[in-house]
């Protein structure tokens, strides 16, 4: 559910960062947020554990410009990975515009992809939504790492729709800007389609 | 799913009651959030704070409770109060779409607070509700005046340059 204001004449987005635990959510966001430039970004606000492990959600609020005398804000969450914060994930669906599953490439992480996968189309049906509806990216994460899967097997274990998926090593930043690009395009279209 | 949409007159209705009530309860902040985390407006001083921020977490706050209610069989809990050493914040939910959240200090009290945000729950709410009947007017009729009508795909692909 997307917000858009007349007054301030502001459109601002909900984007959700989805995928098992330890697929490199959180580390998505925070390379966004090292790349943009202080006008354009708020302050990165994670609730995470004293291990780092995110506990409910991470927010970053970004400015992407404007458009027709509107400005563009895109406020990005992640959701907790860990399969026993199966609550907070639900709740950070609520009002999504657009959602990017980062799926984690290595071989011993299939399962737990198809596991998330599987969980976010729970969730958000739970929310009343419909994956295949939702501007959806996938993201192949941790391309770097020697015992990955090859693409082909991931699209055709987690992308049968085939939606825009992009390789990407989000701890050097590879691939993330295009995640990020493409889901917000996605969005705006989508926005544009229903008025 | 319905957009939240907001207009300037709308806008300015919402803005002077939260005014209003920052005056009445002596408050150090009022601000009212959707329940998705966006900042609809504020009122008060918001020098030193990051509204963003904090919009985010308060709606994160209220979507927790309102898990917890679930789990515990109530429909929610439309009143959250957090007591700090210095500052507390009463947050409560408003026409079961926005929340509307109060940072007072000593210089108020949890009384006079409840009891503003009570009668200022009851304006926002006409307001709300007057705003969503022209929301779906306006998306039925006058489509030519959405941002979006005359935006291209080359506009928005200028955004991600």
């Amino acid at each position: 559910m997307s917000f858009i204001n007349y007054s301030s004449r502001e459109i601002n987005c909900k984007i959700v960062y989805y995928g098992p635990g330890l697929c490199g959510k959180t580390t998505n966001l925070q390379f966004i947020y090292k790349k943009t430039s202080p006008q354009q970004k708020g302050k990165l606000i994670s609730l995470a554990t004293e291990t780092e492990r995110t506990l409910f959600f991470d927010f970053l609020p970004i400015a992407l410009g404007d458009m027709r005398g509107f400005k563009v804000r895109f406020h990005l969450y992640t959701v907790p990975g860990q399969v026993f914060y199966a609550a907070s994930r639900k709740l950070i669906l609520k009002g999504v515009d657009g959602v990017v599953f980062v799926a984690d490439s290595q071989i011993e992480r299939t399962d737990a992809n198809i596991e998330s996968l599987e969980d976010l189309r729970i969730n958000l049906a739970d929310q009343g939504y419909e994956l295949e509806r939702l501007p959806f990216t996938m993201q192949y994460n941790k391309r770097d790492l020697p015992n990955v899967v090859p693409v082909a097997e991931l699209d055709s274990l987690l992308n049968p729709d085939k939606v825009p998926a992009f390789e990407c090593v989000a701890t050097s930043g590879r691939g993330v800007f295009e995640t990020l690009k493409n889901i917000g395009k996605q969005v705006l279209m989508e926005l544009k389609k229903h008025y | 799913m319905s957009d939240f949409v907001m207009y300037e007159e709308e806008f300015r209705r919402v803005d002077e009651e939260l005014r209003r009530l920052y005056q009445l309860a002596n408050a150090k902040l009022v601000f009212l959030v959707d329940k998705n985390g966006q900042l609809i407006a504020s009122a008060g001083d918001t020098h030193n704070i990051d509204t963003t921020a904090l919009a985010s977490l308060t709606a994160g706050n209220i979507a927790a409770t309102g898990g917890i209610a679930k789990l515990l069989g109530q429909k929610e809990f439309s009143i959250l109060f957090h007591e700090g050493d210095r500052d507390n914040i009463h947050i409560s939910i408003v026409a079961n779409k926005v929340i509307l959240a109060v940072l007072f200090d000593q210089r108020s009290s949890l009384g006079i607070v409840r009891l503003r945000v009570k009668k200022s729950t009851g304006a926002l709410t006409r307001i709300l509700h007057e705003m969503d009947k022209k929301a779906l007017g306006e998306k039925r009729g006058r489509a030519e005046l959405s941002p979006f009508a005359e935006i291209t795909d080359e506009d928005i692909d200028q955004l991600f340059k």
